[in-house]
């Protein structure tokens, strides 16, 4: 395998409250540049929590998380921050969009927060993802005015603005009717296979897992199949 | 952090709610406008009381009192010596109320820099005479000229020319209500008969309303020269100096200071009027409580918008910082909304305080007691207008500084997979 961009070593984690529960158990996997891959699981195995861990959201946890080889551990909130915003892009259940701005602008937010390119730049490189994703004719509208599977493709967008080392995915075909589901795994399979884009997707829905390149099965707080 | 970006995310919050975000800033506005109607209200009425006593009390009066000799004669004999001298039954003696060598000591003054002005004055007393009847009252002979520029005189000059006293040989300015009971007209002559007994013609000129009934009612003023002559005194005779100082507050010290130099009594303004200023400073600290009072009542309306703000937003919050906005972006934004409710509503209410401090100052106040007003005083200090920024900014920001940080502790997790 080439080489890793995101390695989890020996991650635990406890609810404390109401009593004391193991929810992640001894977790060790590691996730090479441009692999696809799909996280699943039963419903309260640990999967969601598991991806908000390794996603630095989280983290009250025991064990070590690296990202890009570097030590997510001690991090403060604002550098896990600035993690985030680089490296990772998100697409959840829940496309999430901000209702007052326009589709472009919101694209646009995370590029403008990190600040690498000008405003113009960004502009253009969020026009240029809408394409991709082929949503480019919406730019200009709300985001309330948008179909759920269109605002999922705009969250998927928005997600890969700053060409993060990995996207992140929780259930994110979860909301979405057959044809909607279908057009979102086509596109993760377009950047996964002609973007070389590297994706991490949680997911119960068998079928979607089945379509790409490797399956983490977990249970009971635990890996049993990477 | 991208200043640029934190604003225009707070500007489309800010706008997307733009009716609540009017209501918290018309809050702000009415509090603002309040605050400098009634400071700017209370500031004038202040400096109208202050002004009754203070504008026309000198800073430091220097005169000549009847009073037993500090030194009696046996002690500078016994000064060497180890005893004790019992003296009974001390009287004062007879002792000229002149002020000695009173052109040298008014041209001392002068030259000191820390006096703005220097008006002698004679005060005498004497009996008005109408008719069979005699009524006791005082005349002070003053130089009008320096007492208008000093402390205000032709202001309470309210009939007549007050030049004239100066311009009219013999004449006098009576108090309205002396004049009223002299049935004296303008043009009229009174007989006043001086403490030497001697009888003496004044021709009326014009009356003055001090705003203090009583005084108006046994006070009157000549020049210098004609009570000079009243009395069969020198051109040299002055019983008072007065003294008008550039700052206010070193009249203890000066009035020490001068009590020594020129070897007079001397008594300074504020050991002759505290009560004054305590009225003022008092009335001052209520209107500040009320002013500022609003203030707070303003500040928790937009607390109270944040809030809700920030639970309609929440979800939006959560993605911001799942996307790589760190706390301190959401808590800038959030201040940023608060402040600019703030500086918004302020400057309005600047601008309204201004007017309503305007329209105030033209409701029309006519008093007995103070004839040189027409309309409620009104103060246009720009210092309140100075307090009432700050105030707003101030507040605002703490309004704002509680919501934004709980939005900026928001957990993105609990909110994300709480849907």
């Amino acid at each position: 395998m080439s080489d890793t961009i995101l390695e989890a070593r020996k991650i635990n984690k406890n609810f404390n409250d109401p009593v004391k529960v193991k929810v992640l158990t001894d977790i060790n996997f590691s996730i090479a540049k441009g692999e696809f891959v799909a996280l699943t699981g039963k419903s309260g195995c640990g999967k969601s929590t598991l991806l908000y861990i390794l996603s630095t959201m989280d983290t009250d946890y025991e064990g070590e998380l690296l990202i890009d080889e570097i030590s997510m551990v001690e991090k403060k909130e604002a550098e896990l921050a600035k993690v985030r915003n680089e490296k990772i892009g998100f697409v959840f259940q829940f496309h999430y969009l901000l209702d007052e701005f326009t589709v472009l602008k919101n694209v646009m937010l995370p590029g403008l927060k990190l600040g690498a390119f000008s405003e113009k730049q960004v502009e253009a490189r969020a026009m240029e993802k809408l394409k991709i994703l082929d949503i480019d004719k919406l730019a200009m509208k709300k985001a309330n005015q948008l179909s759920g599977g269109e605002k999922q493709r705009v969250a998927i967008a928005r997600a890969i603005i700053n060409d993060p080392d990995i996207i992140m995915g929780d259930e994110p075909t979860g909301n979405l009717d057959k044809k909607n589901s279908d057009i979102v795994f086509d596109l993760f399979k377009k950047l996964a296979e002609e973007l070389k884009q590297t994706l991490l997707i949680v997911t119960h829905d068998q079928s979607f897992a089945d379509r790409t390149h490797r399956i983490i099965t977990m249970a009971d707080g635990k890996i049993i199949k990477t | 952090m991208n200043i640029k970006l934190i604003a225009s995310i707070a500007k489309s919050l800010l706008v997307a709610r733009w009716k609540q975000t009017l209501v918290a800033a018309v809050g702000v506005t009415f509090s603002i406008t309040m605050f400098i109607a009634l400071l700017s209200f209370m500031a004038g009425l202040n400096e109208l009381l202050d002004g009754i006593m203070l504008n026309r009390t000198p800073h430091v009066r220097l005169y000549n009192e009847v009073a037993a000799s500090k030194m009696q004669p046996i002690q500078k004999a016994h000064s060497n010596q180890n005893s004790y001298d019992f003296i009974r039954s001390i009287k004062p003696k007879h002792k000229v109320l002149v002020l000695r060598n009173s052109k040298a000591i008014m041209t001392a003054l002068r030259k000191d820099n820390r006096v703005s002005g220097v008006a002698p004055k004679i005060m005498t007393q004497v009996f008005y005479n109408v008719g069979a009847v005699d009524l006791m009252g005082t005349i002070d002979g003053i130089e009008v000229e320096q007492e208008s520029k000093l402390f205000l005189y032709k202001d309470y000059v309210t009939a007549g020319n007050y030049l004239d006293l100066k311009n009219v040989a013999n004449s006098i300015i009576l108090g309205k209500g002396l004049a009223d009971k002299l049935l004296a007209d303008i043009g009229d002559n009174v007989q006043v008969t001086t403490s030497k007994g001697e009888r003496v013609s004044l021709k009326v000129v014009g009356y003055f309303e001090s705003g203090i009934l009583e005084l108006d009612k046994v006070h009157s003023n000549c020049s210098i020269e004609t009570t000079q002559k009243l009395l069969g005194e020198s051109n040299t005779y002055i019983t008072d100096i007065q003294i008008k100082l550039k700052d206010m507050a070193l009249a203890p010290q000066l009035s020490k200071e001068y009590s020594q130099l020129f070897e007079v009594e001397a008594i300074d303004i504020q050991a002759a009027n505290a009560q004054f200023e305590t009225g003022s400073s008092i009335r001052t600290l209520i209107s500040y409580a009320v002013g500022v009072t609003l203030l707070i009542v303003a500040g928790f309306g937009i607390y109270n918008i944040l809030n809700m703000m920030i639970y309609e937003k929440i979800e939006s919050i959560a993605i911001l910082k799942a996307t790589g906005f760190s706390g301190s972006d959401v808590n800038a934004i959030f201040i940023i909304i608060a402040l600019s409710i703030g500086i918004f509503g302020g400057a309005l209410g600047l601008l309204f305080g201004f007017g309503l401090s305007a329209i105030i100052d033209q409701i029309p106040f006519l008093t007995a007691s103070l004839p040189s007003l027409k309309t409620y005083p009104v103060s246009y200090n720009l210092k309140y207008y100075v307090i009432a920024c700050l105030f707003s900014i101030v507040t605002t920001y703490f309004a704002g500084y509680f919501p934004a940080r709980k939005a900026s502790k928001v957990d993105p997790v609990i909110i994300i997979r709480g849907k």
